[in-house]
């Protein structure tokens, strides 16, 4: 579904923050991203949507090559490509449903957009999306007002309001607590999964990376270090990711597996992750 | 625990610590002392004070406030509503002209939007808007344009852009551009971009500035009558020019009344959209 082939990016400070990445993601497949910070995982998302320009490679999703559109047709690709941010980077002074209408810019003309005149199919959809991730009371309140979790649903909705095919998610829980992070990872994997979407998710704990993901990308220093399936995340693997460490209680056990009632135990190794580092 | 920290005297270094001073170089430090020094007494030693004049002058200065009472409002009260009425619309009129055309000067003059080219025609229309004070501006435009408000307008309109461009380019500089890029994101085109991911940001600022420049216009346009350039200006010149000591006084009073009141207003207008 997504190609990514040969990507390269060298800013014009000089660093070369992706070295020749090759990366294929199918349909509906949710992959993580991990690596240390610097590691060029922002850079690499950023270059799938062109936020960044690649210095040379090439992206190409579905049968779009998007290393080589124009303006306009880069604008109508990314609308297939919803983002979600680590900040959340929601329009503050604005309300909750103009941010999550922002979602449709690429799909709606200037003017309208200025009058807010959006389609009511659009705004029908805003409130179904709304009401599936607990916020449809809420959407005259201004975005500014919410809380981080709060914050992040409008995020995720704003994103998938573009009916996108592909999820570009870069550090969605840096900001959040550990209760609230993962119920933010499990709704982000629960709509992709209901929607068939593929999403690429950069992530720095590597434990939810474990927990949410199907598929985990390492990346050091510009290259991919590793590509395999979460249980073959061994201390070696992450050693070889983010340099010496002792990660012997970083690895997910397998009793840890299932839902809620399993928190605390993560939260805790969670902690010894912040711990080791 | 002194064993632990054999190799390491941290009192001794803490006593040695001091905290680093603005100008590094030491020599370099004391000559830029030394010549401030020097140039104040040299400075202070210069000025002629004729303190015999002085003297005379305090009398002087006494009689022309005095005669400045009372004011007197009735006498010429037709020209004095003329020119209220006159500043009034010079203010209105080049504030809102001087925003409007101060728009695309301020985007074009943000360099996280604008090309360099345009950047820099737009940067140097604001610092030559700028650089020359109002009165010089109206002289030149009096020149074109005949004595009245109309040149008083233009002078006004043209400050205003160079006001406004420059502080709202600023902020638009300032902006948070994750919120931008979101937007982007979303395969929104360039206008959209600035209606959703600038101008939310800048327009608190925009409005609390236009009420500022509102009332520096009013202001503006009482100095800008002794030029020729019309408004309240005028009626305080000619009052003046024919000892009308009382009108003078009157137009004064009127002047500080109006711009106490533009300035509570624009105050209160900013402190609302904050």
């Amino acid at each position: 579904m997504l190609a990514i082939e040969g990507l390269t990016k060298r800013y014009p400070t000089g660093d070369l923050a992706l070295d020749n990445v090759s990366l294929t993601v199918p349909k509906g497949q949710v992959m993580a991203l991990i690596g240390p910070s610097g590691a060029g995982k922002s850079t690499l998302i950023r270059c799938v949507n062109r936020l960044v320009e690649p210095t040379s490679g090439r992206v190409v999703l579905g049968e779009t090559e998007i290393t080589r559109l124009g303006d306009l047709a880069l604008r109508r690709a990314r609308r297939r490509m919803g983002m979600i941010f680590q900040e959340y980077a929601l329009i503050e002074r604005l309300t909750v449903m103009e941010n999550v209408l922002s979602g449709r810019l690429g799909y709606v003309g200037f003017w309208r957009s200025w009058f807010r005149r959006f389609p009511l199919s659009d705004i029908e959809e805003a409130f179904r999306l709304l009401h599936r991730v607990g916020l449809d009371h809420m959407v005259d309140k201004r975005a500014d007002e919410l809380s981080g979790g709060q914050r992040q649903r409008v995020g995720i909705v704003r994103a998938l309001m573009q009916n996108p095919e592909l999820l570009l998610v870069d550090e969605p829980t840096a900001s959040l607590d550990p209760k609230t992070s993962r119920q933010i990872m499990r709704l982000i994997i629960e709509l992709a999964k209901e929607r068939g979407l593929s999403a690429i998710i950069n992530i720095h704990d590597v434990l939810l990376a474990q927990q949410f993901a199907e598929r985990i990308v390492g990346l050091r220093a510009g290259r991919i270090v590793f590509d395999g399936a979460p249980e073959a995340l061994t201390p070696e693997v992450l050693t070889r990711i983010y340099g010496e460490e002792d990660w012997s209680k970083t690895i997910r056990r397998d009793e840890d597996d299932e839902g809620e009632h399993r928190e605390p135990a993560a939260a805790t190794d969670a902690l010894k992750v912040v711990a080791a580092q | 625990m002194t064993t632990a920290t054999l190799s390491f005297d941290a009192r001794a270094a803490a006593r040695a610590w001091r905290p680093p001073p603005l100008i590094e170089s030491v020599w370099l430090r004391y000559t830029v002392y030394l010549g401030a020094l020097l140039y104040l007494v040299v400075g202070l030693g210069s000025i002629e004070v004729n303190w015999a004049r002085a003297a005379e002058g305090i009398d002087r200065g006494a009689r022309f406030l005095a005669a400045f009472f009372p004011p007197d409002f009735v006498s010429q009260w037709y020209e004095i509503q003329e020119g209220i009425l006159e500043s009034l619309t010079m203010t209105v009129v080049s504030t809102v002209f001087g925003v409007i055309l101060s728009l695309p000067f301020a985007l074009g003059a943000a360099r996280n939007i604008a090309p360099l080219p345009i950047y820099l025609f737009c940067r140097s229309v604001i610092a030559i808007s700028r650089t020359f004070q109002e009165v010089l501006i109206a002289i030149l435009f009096v020149a074109m344009f005949g004595f009245g408000p109309l040149a008083g307008m233009i002078t006004l309109a043209f400050a205003t852009i160079g006001f406004l461009g420059k502080l709202l380019a600023e902020d638009i500089e300032d902006i948070d551009t994750s919120q931008a890029e979101a937007v982007r994101a979303t395969g929104a085109s360039w206008f959209q971009l600035l209606a959703w991911g600038i101008q939310p940001q800048v327009l608190p600022r925009f409005i609390g500035l236009t009420a500022y420049r509102f009332d520096i216009n009013f202001r503006e346009s009482a100095v800008l009558g002794l030029v020729g350039a019309g408004g309240i200006g005028d009626t305080l010149n000619s009052s003046l020019d024919r000892y009308e000591f009382g009108t003078s006084a009157a137009v004064l009073l009127l002047i500080i009344a109006i711009v106490l009141a533009c300035e509570y207003a624009s105050g209160w207008i900013r402190r609302a959209v904050q």
